[in-house]
């Protein structure tokens, strides 16, 4: 096993981000002002503190997207050995995608889909 | 790839499909308008299926699955402990749900799914299988922590135990890569085979990743050093899933310890002494920290931090006999350990408690049953015979002695009489404490009395009659030892 690559890789990763932090460091010159140091929020001012609640409908968004994710993480080595494991493979993600199929249904009865 | 060793074979699975099918049933029917109702009867029904199931297959030795799941004597045993678990905390927890305002079928799918990871955990040998039963074991349990939603010290415990749990998979996980990286199998069957030549060439990676697994797992059977989070997750999490905590998670680490430590790496000598020392700070934190407690969860939760010190004895010294004594000590825990939580989960069930020491003045002289039997868990508790505790405590303990672990024997020995003081409290503060209020009376049903019979059956049955069940848990060894 040859480690030196992996050395030299990691290496040359804090290499290019130290030497960045550095020129910038050494050669931009520094001039504070009120304005800028504010928060950068996409050229707005910006309202109220940042410690705020979120609304909890994106987590469950989320949560839902996970259940495709996975399912598409899952299918596509799947898909690869189809052909050699026939129709037992078939069976098999049936139940996966079925599972998966569930978590949906009960979502969506429960009223997640729809945002408040 | 050749399927002809696969043995793709779904009745091995017979016991987890029943799980899986009903805990789906319950959540699919909970979200129409008439099934709300249908929790409780399915999630019982699902246990009884998969109880039935797995007696079935007791005595049969059988792979499956690409050798990825194993049904042994072992894995029955254990799953029977995982069933019974369920269905005693099951009975005990609807009445409770329901004065709580807290009964949503969700919570019955959860229990029912954090078995089946239980049961997966303890049915195989394969460390990533081990890793997949944890997690499925896991999820569910950090949500029935923190299930009782306002209040905030549910959800303190459900966070807590979410984050201490996620750390402790890490650990676990990181471990397993390790050992990985030092064999190039997850199979502990060929780790125990290439054991030496895999100590030989890589034994830091070995050595890393083992000590890695085992601190994860500590963290889930409550081991000191890593218990701190038990006190506070058992307080705060709703009754009768403190009961299911003390009791489920424990045994199916401690059923992953034991195929992977005297199964797995059963040769690896210095892991004894490893185990010597974190079997000894167990009993010693847990039984001492349990003399100063006020409230009867938290006491309770540092007894079963202790009690998981003397099933860590068992493992320290190893070999049939002292495992399975270990094995028939967790038996005989989880009946007194949830007798005792079902008599705590029905006082709880009455308005403004808080299962403080004071709230149980009184109690003999307006419920003596209740209290005769709660006498008889906290007996069996602190191994007084002829209690189910008693037998367990003195086979681990000559079986130590055996073993040449005089010392630890006399450590372990020592402890307990320590914990017969926090123990006998309980029984004092029912019987013989005088009441300054009247005791408030509690309510009981079917349910709730058969979780308390089959508890104090098995407290006693397994007491009178260790032998039988000694047998019965060497027989479970006989598999791979």
């Amino acid at each position: 096993m040859d480690y030196f690559f992996v050395a030299l890789f990691v290496g040359m990763a804090f290499a290019l981000v130290g030497g960045g932090l550095a020129i910038s460091y050494l050669v931009a010159p520094n001039r504070p002002n009120k304005v800028k140091s504010q928060p950068y929020e996409c050229g707005e001012h910006t309202v109220g503190p940042s410690w705020v609640h979120f609304n909890v409908g994106y987590y469950l968004f989320a949560l839902l997207f996970l259940v495709f994710d996975v399912e598409a993480a899952f299918l596509y080595p799947w898909a690869l050995v189809f052909r050699e494991f026939g129709l037992i493979a078939l069976f098999e993600v049936g139940i996966f995608i079925v599972i998966l199929l569930f978590a949906l249904v009960y979502a969506w009865k429960k009223g997640v889909l729809e945002w408040v | 790839m050749n399927l002809s060793g696969a043995n793709i074979d779904f009745t091995l699975l017979l016991p987890e499909i029943s799980l899986a099918i009903c805990g789906f049933a319950i959540l699919l029917l909970g979200v129409t308008k008439r099934g709300k109702d249908f929790g409780f009867g399915l999630g019982l029904f699902g246990l009884i299926a998969a109880l039935a199931f797995t007696v079935q297959q007791w005595g049969t030795l059988e792979t499956g699955f690409f050798g990825m799941v194993t049904k042994d004597g072992f894995s029955s045993l254990y799953n029977i402990i995982f069933l019974l678990a369920g269905i005693i905390s099951l009975l005990i927890a609807q009445t409770y749900l329901r004065a709580k305002k807290i009964d949503k079928p969700e919570y019955y799918a959860l229990v029912l799914f954090s078995i089946l990871g239980m049961m997966v955990m303890a049915s195989s040998y394969d460390l990533i299988i081990i890793f997949i039963g944890l997690e499925i074991m896991s999820i569910p349990l950090y949500v029935l922590a923190g299930f009782h939603r306002f209040n905030p010290k549910s959800n303190e415990a459900g966070i807590k135990y979410f984050i201490i749990g996620a750390f402790a998979s890490g650990f676990l996980l990181y471990g397993i890569a390790l050992v990985y990286g030092a064999g190039a199998t997850t199979d502990l069957r060929l780790i125990a085979a290439n054991y030496h030549s895999m100590a030989q060439q890589a034994p830091l990676l070995l050595y890393a990743g083992v000590a890695l697994i085992l601190i994860g797992f500590g963290f889930k059977v409550g081991a000191v050093p890593f218990h701190m989070w038990a006190p506070d997750v058992y307080q705060g999490a709703p009754t009768p899933v403190t009961a299911f905590f003390s009791v489920g998670p424990k045994a199916a680490g401690f059923a992953a310890l034991m195929r992977i430590l005297d199964f797995g790496f059963d040769s690896m000598d210095e892991i004894q002494s490893v185990l010597w020392i974190l079997a000894v700070l167990t009993m010693a934190v847990g039984n001492i920290l349990a003399l100063f407690q006020d409230n009867i969860k938290r006491m309770l939760a540092y007894s079963s931090i202790a009690h998981a010190g003397y099933i860590l004895v068992a493992l320290t010294v190893g070999g049939e006999g002292a495992v399975a004594s270990g094995l028939y000590y967790l038996l005989g825990y989880t009946f007194f350990n949830l007798g005792a939580f079902a008599i705590l989960t029905i006082l709880d069930t009455r308005d403004g408690t808080d299962s403080r020491f004071s709230e149980l003045t009184g109690m003999a002289s307006r419920h003596p049953f209740l209290a005769t039997l709660l006498a008889i868990f906290m007996f069996s508790l602190a191994g007084f015979p002829p209690t189910a505790g008693f037998f367990g405590k003195l086979y681990i303990f000559s079986g130590a002695v055996e073993g040449g672990f005089i010392w630890l024997a006399i450590i372990g020995v020592m402890t307990s009489f320590v914990s017969v003081y926090y123990y006998l409290r309980v029984v004092v503060a029912c019987f013989f404490t005088k009441a300054d209020h009247p005791f408030q009376q509690v309510a009981m049903n079917p349910y709730l009395a058969l979780a308390l019979i089959i508890t104090a059956v098995g407290a006693l049955g397994l007491g009178l009659f260790p032998s039988s069940w000694i047998d019965l848990s060497r027989q479970a060894f006989a598999s791979f030892l």
